[in-house]
């Protein structure tokens, strides 16, 4: 007699929505549609009290403090800024670089070339190094914002400012030691297309933090 | 028997249900490298468009300064969530995971800039 269900497949080693769909995938997704909506909140705190500071110093224009005498600056730094949104900008596209290669790794490489674009420790170590140049530009900007005079306490401005480019430096940090991690994993045991959704889930959170921060660029560095 | 194995396998209950089960997730084709590269290019012109934009006096008092960040912002995030987060090769089911929050938290942006009064209306 033979066993009937021995032809059955083995069991997925993740399970599966009704949809056909890998639940871990479903669920980065509703995370990040819960993420939008905080960010969102911070942002419109951050418009609401947009204008409203009492006291500066303010974001685009020149502030005296009419006890002191002092003149305050423009507390933004464009520039720096910009910089740091381009490092951020590129992550994004080493990301993707890295998983395309790691779900293209057991395809051959002939050329140079081919074997850049398919090292996924590469593209992996690229985004951890531009997210962390991100961190530091952010770091620098505090710093010099607190030495300048502007801290959370401040005023309105301070205090939206600072929480809700907080907020996203906190999720800066987080992708890159999750990073960090998939860089563990393809040391120790290698990286490969079995593997993809792994990847895939953490480019989706470090694209999220991205747009993110797109936005936050516009409203609240650029448009005065 | 069947039911038994089943069981012991942790797989649905029989032949039919498995017949019915869900299929995985199909792969759809990503973008090729080439795109990857061409995309950033793109986003970063975009961003060097802003920029200058913002250091235009004669630009930034006129009315079409502000509507026109808002449209080049909004086209990097859709240029990024279509194309880095493959939303437009993925399942519909993630768009509407995506979308659907996104559009409640606009919405609600939205309402609360006429609450707070950021935003007027014209009525006369």
């Amino acid at each position: 007699m033979t066993a009937p269900a021995t032809h059955v497949s083995a069991p997925a080693p993740h399970h599966y929505t009704t949809l056909g769909l890998d639940s871990r995938k479903v669920a980065i997704w509703a995370f990040i549609g819960s993420e939008c909506m905080l960010f969102v909140s911070l942002i419109s705190t951050y418009l609401i009290y947009k204008g409203r500071s009492i006291v500066g110093p303010f974001p685009h224009e020149t502030w005296t403090d009419p006890a002191t005498g002092h003149v305050f600056k423009p507390i933004l730094n464009i520039p720096v800024t910009s910089a740091s949104t381009f490092v951020l900008l590129m992550s994004s596209l080493f990301m993707v670089l890295a998983l395309a290669a790691v779900q293209n790794k057991e395809k051959p490489k002939h050329t140079r070339g081919e074997r850049i674009l398919g090292s996924s420790r590469l593209w992996l170590w690229m985004t951890a190094i531009a997210g962390a140049t991100f961190l530091g530009f952010q770091a620098f900007e505090f710093t010099s914002f607190v030495h300048e005079g502007l801290s959370i306490r401040t005023n309105l401005f301070g205090s939206s400012f600072f929480t809700l480019t907080g907020f996203h430096g906190a999720h800066v940090t987080a992708g890159v030691i999750w990073l960090v991690t998939l860089l563990a994993i393809d040391y120790r045991r290698g990286l490969g297309p079995r593997d993809s959704l792994l990847v895939d889930i953490a480019a989706l959170y470090w694209h999220f933090v991205d747009v993110i921060w797109i936005v936050i660029f516009t409203l609240v560095y650029l448009i005065r | 028997m069947m039911d038994s194995h089943a069981s012991m396998t942790n797989l649905p209950d029989s032949a039919e249900a498995l017949a019915h089960a869900p299929r995985r997730e199909e792969e759809h084709a990503h973008p090729t490298w080439s795109t990857y590269w061409k995309v950033a290019l793109i986003l970063s012109l975009i961003t060097v468009g802003e920029v200058w934009a913002y250091y235009l006096p004669s630009f930034v008092g006129s009315r079409g300064f502000v509507p026109t960040l808002l449209f080049l912002s909004g086209l990097k995030f859709a240029i990024v969530v279509m194309f880095y987060m493959h939303l437009k090769y993925d399942h519909r089911i993630f768009r509407v995971l995506f979308t659907g929050p996104l559009l409640v938290a606009a919405i609600t942006l939205i309402g609360l800039m006429f609450l707070f009064g950021h935003l007027f209306i014209k009525i006369m």
